[in-house]
């Protein structure tokens, strides 16, 4: 079907909805590099004038057009006609109207949050200015919980990651504590390793299992290593609280990260059974960014961030306790600079929350981007605006192995200070009864942690 | 501050994470956060940085070395940063004037990457010693090539014109908020127009800390040499010997 527009005399023309929201995506160097996007201002201006007019059902047929996708079939399996049916006569258009519309609630959003497809969510973003997105999702609590609770409105959760670029378990225990010690942590504490190896897999494990034991801390562990090598982690008996993977929004883009739906299946059932978790808990923690896709030479010709929906039907089928967009750490030739950085990672945020996912950011950039800590101070100030589930935070904002800057620990107090956003109320509760951020505080200060923890040696 | 045998020096030992000492402050000092944004504005001038044809040249002229320059497709440094593509294609009229030069056994470039402020530091040290090995088993390397908005993939084209059948693109990598000076080495034997990375071998992180200078040219040289009798590189050249102690990433 082809989609056009008039603009002063002008008629612009698209052969195809995938054409059109390409055209119709705010202007971001991943779509330039790719040849997907509007030829100009005006263009996209028609094309999201035209795309405000196309009904919502018209994106229940195969948006990606590839055979045998997995992920499409996955998205035409959670659609659930009933909870559509609200919304099921209206077009992009209107649909952006009635979530922003006063008495539209959080209830109403996440009554449709299965009714709504990937491509719905990433068309509506398109036709969004910051604000919008930032509206909307402040309107949707999505909670989870392991040991401690995410999502709840009013708080901002924290990733501690304590990466060591050659994995040194002191290394990561002394980054860990000193994270710990200003209060990051309560979403998880998740190190990247450097190496793939289930020895260390299951040394790190045994690294961060050991912290989290002695200091009796209300929150769970996760290396981010493959799936594959969790499973076998596992089948030794690691004591994994959640498992990680890297997802993208197509059969070949999952291919890329070397994991398919039938992998994480094995995985969800592997940690489930280790019976760490609470009953009812959520076990799963997925990372996803703008770019993937198209880096993997798996976008399929759909523009970046409607390929980064795509990947959040996969983390829903799951239920995980955590999804981050890692929005800047991919680079400048996807999104070049501050604004287009903010611009996605709240599009990804608000997406993502729609859809009913307990979304994060790794609020990032790298040394070759145009942006600087600043535009990652006004990134997490507009998330916490929008109700960001959690960030991650590093020591100092340097992480030492992955070589990008994120958010630092004091960072997240900025936040908790500035904003009134306290962390998970069973890590708020730990913080006071081991007086973090007072002078009695009951863990060891870094000076004296490797002397007076128990921890490994090497 | 850094002493061994206290606490801090031996912690530093062990990490270089931006860890807080002493009592928890919940911001980040004065102090801190100039130093931060002082390795920020350390790395992005090295990103920004354009390649000193002039005192390059002038070096190599020094050791003796010919030398010829080229430009990638992509023509600024701005359209080089955002489109990766661009830097990896050497425009015809430049190959055209690389193929009048007598065909190499090994063509050396020494291309910006992300930062040509590495290659200002370490780039004309690392082919002195590198030629030195290569002329010794009597291998022409023909001019060094100064290769201006240059990606790894761009050495493939140069090495197809000048009609060599093995490559070295030495690119400054990316810096990170402690470091600017690294070499990326990239060796590939056969080039063509499509060479996947899976067959290049990579030596990184070539800087005084980091992996000496004099060490790097020895491993590309045995590298070089191997690549040579065995017909291939990357994941095939490891595939078809016992240990890939070479390699790395």
């Amino acid at each position: 079907m082809t989609y056009f527009a008039d603009i002063d005399g002008q008629r612009f023309k698209w052969p195809s909805l995938k054409h059109l929201l390409a055209h119709a995506t705010p202007e971001r160097t991943g779509d330039q590099l790719a040849g997907l996007c509007a030829s100009g201002p005006v263009e996209r201006l028609a094309a999201q004038r035209c795309l405000a007019d196309v009904p919502l059902k018209a994106f229940l047929d195969d948006v990606l057009q590839v055979e045998d996708d997995d992920v499409t079939a996955l998205i035409f399996e959670q659609h659930d006609a009933k909870a559509f049916s609200p919304i099921a006569s209206l077009t992009v258009g209107a649909f952006r109207d009635w979530m922003l519309d006063p008495t539209t609630t959080g209830t109403d959003l996440t009554a449709i949050a299965w009714g709504v497809t990937p491509e719905m969510v990433a068309a509506v973003s398109k036709i969004m200015r910051a604000q919008d997105l930032i509206a909307v999702a402040a309107k949707i609590e999505v909670v989870t919980k392991f040991r401690s609770t995410i999502g709840l409105r009013g708080h901002m959760s924290t990733r501690n990651q304590p990466n060591h670029p050659a994995d040194d378990s002191r290394g990561i225990a002394l980054s860990a504590i000193d994270g710990l010690l200003m209060g990051t942590g309560d979403a998880v504490i998740g190190v990247n390793p450097a190496t793939d190896t289930v020895p260390d897999y299951i040394r790190i494990c045994e690294v961060l299992e050991l912290i989290r034991t002695q200091l009796d801390i209300p929150t769970q562990h996760c290396l981010l290593g493959h799936v594959s090598t969790a499973i076998k982690a596992m089948e030794q008996n690691a004591p994994v609280d959640l498992v990680f993977q890297s997802v993208a929004g197509s059969t070949k883009a999952n291919a890329g990260f070397g994991v398919t739906l039938p992998m994480l299946d094995e995985a969800y059932d592997a940690v489930h059974s280790l019976g760490r978790a609470p009953a009812g808990s959520n076990i799963m923690y997925f990372e996803t960014g703008q770019g993937a896709a198209l880096s993997a030479d798996a976008h399929h010709d759909m523009d970046q961030q409607t390929m980064e929906v795509r990947a959040y039907a996969v983390a829903r089928a799951y239920r995980p306790l955590l999804v981050n967009t890692v929005v800047g750490f991919i680079g400048p030739e996807y999104l070049a600079n501050g604004k287009q950085i903010i611009r996605a990672a709240l599009e990804d945020h608000f997406c993502g929350k729609l859809l009913g996912l307990p979304m994060g950011v790794d609020v990032c950039y790298t040394n070759h981007s145009y942006a600087d800590q600043e535009d990652m101070d006004v990134l997490l100030t507009v998330l916490s605006a929008a109700g960001v589930s959690f960030v991650i935070t590093v020591p100092g904002s340097d992480d030492i192995m992955l070589n990008y800057q994120t958010l630092s620990h004091h960072d997240a107090n900025y936040i908790r200070t500035t904003l009134q956003r306290p962390p998970a109320p069973e890590f708020a509760a730990w913080m006071d009864r081991m007086g973090i951020g007072t002078p009695d505080v009951k863990i060891p200060s870094i000076e004296n942690a490797l002397g007076q923890l128990r921890l490994p040696t090497s | 501050m850094s002493d061994p045998l206290s606490p801090h020096g031996a912690i530093r030992a062990i990490t270089q994470a931006r860890l807080n000492f002493g009592p928890p402050r919940f911001a980040a000092d004065t102090a801190a956060s100039l130093d931060f944004a002082l390795d920020h504005a350390r790395a992005r001038e090295a990103v920004e940085s354009e390649l000193d044809v002039a005192r390059l040249t002038a070096g190599l002229d020094a050791m003796g070395l010919p030398h010829d320059t080229v430009t990638s497709a992509a023509a600024s440094r701005d359209v080089f940063i955002t489109r990766p593509d661009l830097g990896r294609q050497l425009p015809q009229d430049q190959a055209d004037a690389l193929s009048r030069h007598t065909p190499p056994d090994v063509a050396v470039v020494l291309g910006d990457g992300l930062s040509a402020i590495a290659i200002a530091l370490n780039g004309v040290a690392f082919v002195t010693e590198l030629s030195k090995s290569l002329s010794q088993d009597r291998l022409s390397i023909g001019p060094v090539i100064l290769a201006r908005q240059a990606r790894v993939g761009l050495g493939d084209g140069i090495a197809l014109a000048l009609g060599a059948k093995t490559v070295v693109m030495i690119v400054g990598e990316r810096p990170g908020l402690s470091a600017a000076d690294g070499l990326g080495v990239y060796i590939t034997q056969n080039p063509s127009a499509q060479t996947p990375d899976s067959a290049r071998n990579c030596i990184s992180n070539v800087r005084a800390e980091g992996l000496p200078i004099n060490d790097a040219a020895r491993q590309t040289y045995d590298l070089i040499k191997e690549m040579r009798a065995l017909g291939c590189s990357g994941v095939a050249l490891n595939q078809s010997r016992a240990t890939n102690v070479l390699t790395s990433d």
